[in-house]
């Protein structure tokens, strides 16, 4: 095989602090953390060289609330983290999506609860991303599974982030984090950037939160002229405190409702689902374990297929809702004692039994694993 | 070239990962193979089991770790105990003899080296050993070719040491080379 140029080996943190700066990042604040920590050392390095700022802040609540700050500044902006810090950082992920200040959060998940083991992979924090913090709120949380998509996805975060004015979450993990790869990025000439829409100033000063023309108001910052005001209370198009009424429920609805209306946020992507007996569901690292475990059903004779959501939420509730009604089973393998598999219990209503996988010992499940789940299923 | 899997296991700071990253790179970025590099190691800076995979092919790499090592380095005692009796059957298991000095009955063809010795001898200084030890894995197999593994360690290693290093990726292909025995794949 030729040398592709530009080919290098890169690993997963790196990736994702590469394509931040192809996002156009321009504010990082955070507390290092393994297995998260190389994407602050990275951006310590490459940020500032670019005219960015880096912070590296006392904790990760403090780093959360000057994400949200300089997002509201108009900064395009991230912090990088693990599960201690995720924890922590959940009450101004909430800040950030009644403010709705667009932000990217990277959770690298390493075993927990608590301290855990911090070296080690885990999908202990699947839930937690999408209801950590307290509150209906609309999330969106992608999940890479090489160290390209550590890349795409970061910009692609970006982009969902800026365009909906939401925070989202990076979900990935030890392994992938950690893992180098051979890789090729993209020419930046040919990226997507998308940034935030901002008021017509010749329409005069606008409000912070005016939905009139669409359920995602222009942003408002601080400094350019227009009204800005912020606050965790339910609040008005004025930004100012509201009331319980119609106004709170009409703001809540327009919240979730920026995910909710948007099936084409839904990322998945399928490996031999066609004529599949028996579906895995994985993501992230798991799913590189059970994408060779297909390969070993099928030279055995078991028509089995993946599917790997690449937005865990929102969840591609509906492709596999329509798989469960034409396979045998489903299984799906997940490191913790089962998150995902009551999603897809959820979504496939009984059409097919659903069968978990869990480890939890600090270590990838591995292809052979997958397989004897899916032989499981296929005997029946 | 098919799926090739290798290990490379000791304490943390020997280099162990440093050497799987090296290796990696030379596969991938001066040899125009897919690789992949995963590691395994304690909270400690220093101390604890360290251990680095890499997986070399053609193809694209799904499972990213060892499944059956093709090749194993065992740079201490524990290594040797764990992961020795993993090799494949035709693979190499390569002993740094200067800690190890029994290894469990392995399928494998079992090399021994006093690695950190040579280090000590040649350079007065331990840290190299892992590059020796580099120097040996690419001597006894087809894995990669040694100008891509000599660039590989040139840019991975600190500039003011970068004589040194490959200095050492010298003794340890010099060591390889006296190893009796057919060339293994």
């Amino acid at each position: 095989m030729p040398v592709k140029p530009g080919a290098r080996l890169m690993q997963g943190n790196e990736a994702c602090a590469e394509g931040a700066l192809a996002a156009g990042l321009s504010f990082f604040a955070g507390y290092p953390i393994t297995p998260s920590t190389e994407i602050a050392e990275y951006l310590a390095e490459h940020l500032p060289a670019r005219g960015g700022v880096y912070i590296q802040m006392e904790d990760e609540i403090a780093s959360m609330a000057a994400v949200v700050g300089a997002s509201l500044a108009g900064a395009k902006a991230m912090t990088a983290t693990s599960g201690p810090g995720f924890s922590l950082k959940q009450e101004n992920l909430g800040f950030a999506a009644i403010t709705e200040a667009p932000c990217v959060v990277v959770n690298v998940q390493r075993q927990g609860p608590s301290t855990g083991l911090p070296t080690s992979p885990s999908h202990g924090d699947l839930m937690q991303a999408r209801w950590g913090t307290h509150g209906d709120h609309p999330v969106v949380v992608l999940v890479p599974w090489s160290v390209r998509e550590c890349f795409d996805l970061t910009l692609h975060a970006f982009n969902v982030a800026e365009r909906l004015r939401i925070p989202v979450v990076i979900l990935t993990d030890e392994v992938i984090a950690h893992m180098r790869e051979k890789v090729v990025l993209p020419e930046a000439g040919s990226l997507v950037v998308e940034d935030r829409a901002r008021p017509d100033r010749a329409a005069g000063p606008a409000l912070p939160y005016d939905d009139r023309q669409g359920d995602v108001p222009p942003m408002t910052v601080f400094g350019d002229g227009h009204r800005a005001h912020v606050t965790g209370l339910i609040h008005d198009r004025r930004g100012y405190p509201a009331g319980p009424g119609p106004a709170t429920e009409a703001l809540l609805k327009r919240l979730q409702g920026k995910v909710d209306s948007r099936p084409e946020l839904v990322i998945a992507e399928e490996e031999e689902t066609a004529d599949a007996e028996v579906l895995v569901v994985a993501i992230g690292c798991v799913a590189r374990s059970a994408a060779r475990a297909i390969r070993l059903a099928r030279a055995e004779g078991i028509a089995a297929g993946l599917l790997r959501p690449v937005t865990l939420w929102p969840f591609p509730g509906e492709r596999v809702r329509a798989i469960a009604g034409r396979v045998r089973g489903i299984v799906v393998p997940e490191m913790n004692l089962g998150q995902m598999v009551l999603e897809v219990e959820r979504v496939a209503g009984g059409r097919a039994p659903v069968h978990l996988y869990p480890r939890v010992d600090g270590n990838l499940i591995t292809p052979e694993e997958v397989l004897g789940s899916i032989r499981e299923v296929a005997r029946g | 070239m098919s799926r090739r899997e290798i290990r490379l296991s000791g304490e943390g700071g020997q280099g162990i990962i440093l050497g799987g990253i090296i290796l990696a790179e030379a596969a991938a970025v001066h040899g125009g193979l897919n690789a992949v590099q995963t590691q395994s190691y304690g909270p400690e800076s220093r101390g604890g089991a360290s251990r680095c995979e890499v997986v070399l092919s053609r193809e694209a790499i799904d499972y990213p770790k060892v499944i059956r090592p093709d090749v194993v380095l065992v740079m201490n005692r524990e290594a040797a105990d764990r992961y020795a009796g993993d090799v494949s059957p035709g693979g190499t298991v390569i002993v740094d003899s200067t800690f190890v000095e029994e290894v469990p009955d392995t399928v494998g063809r079992v090399c021994r080296v006093p690695i950190t010795r040579l280090a000590r001898e040649h350079f007065g200084r331990e840290i190299v050993a892992n590059i020796i030890a580099l120097g040996i894995v690419a001597g006894l197999t087809d894995l990669v070719r040694r100008d891509a593994l000599e660039r590989a360690v040139a840019d991975r290693v600190p500039p003011a040491t970068r004589d040194l290093n490959l200095k050492a990726l010298d003794v340890g292909y010099r060591a390889a080379a006296e190893i009796p025995g057919p060339a293994t794949p």
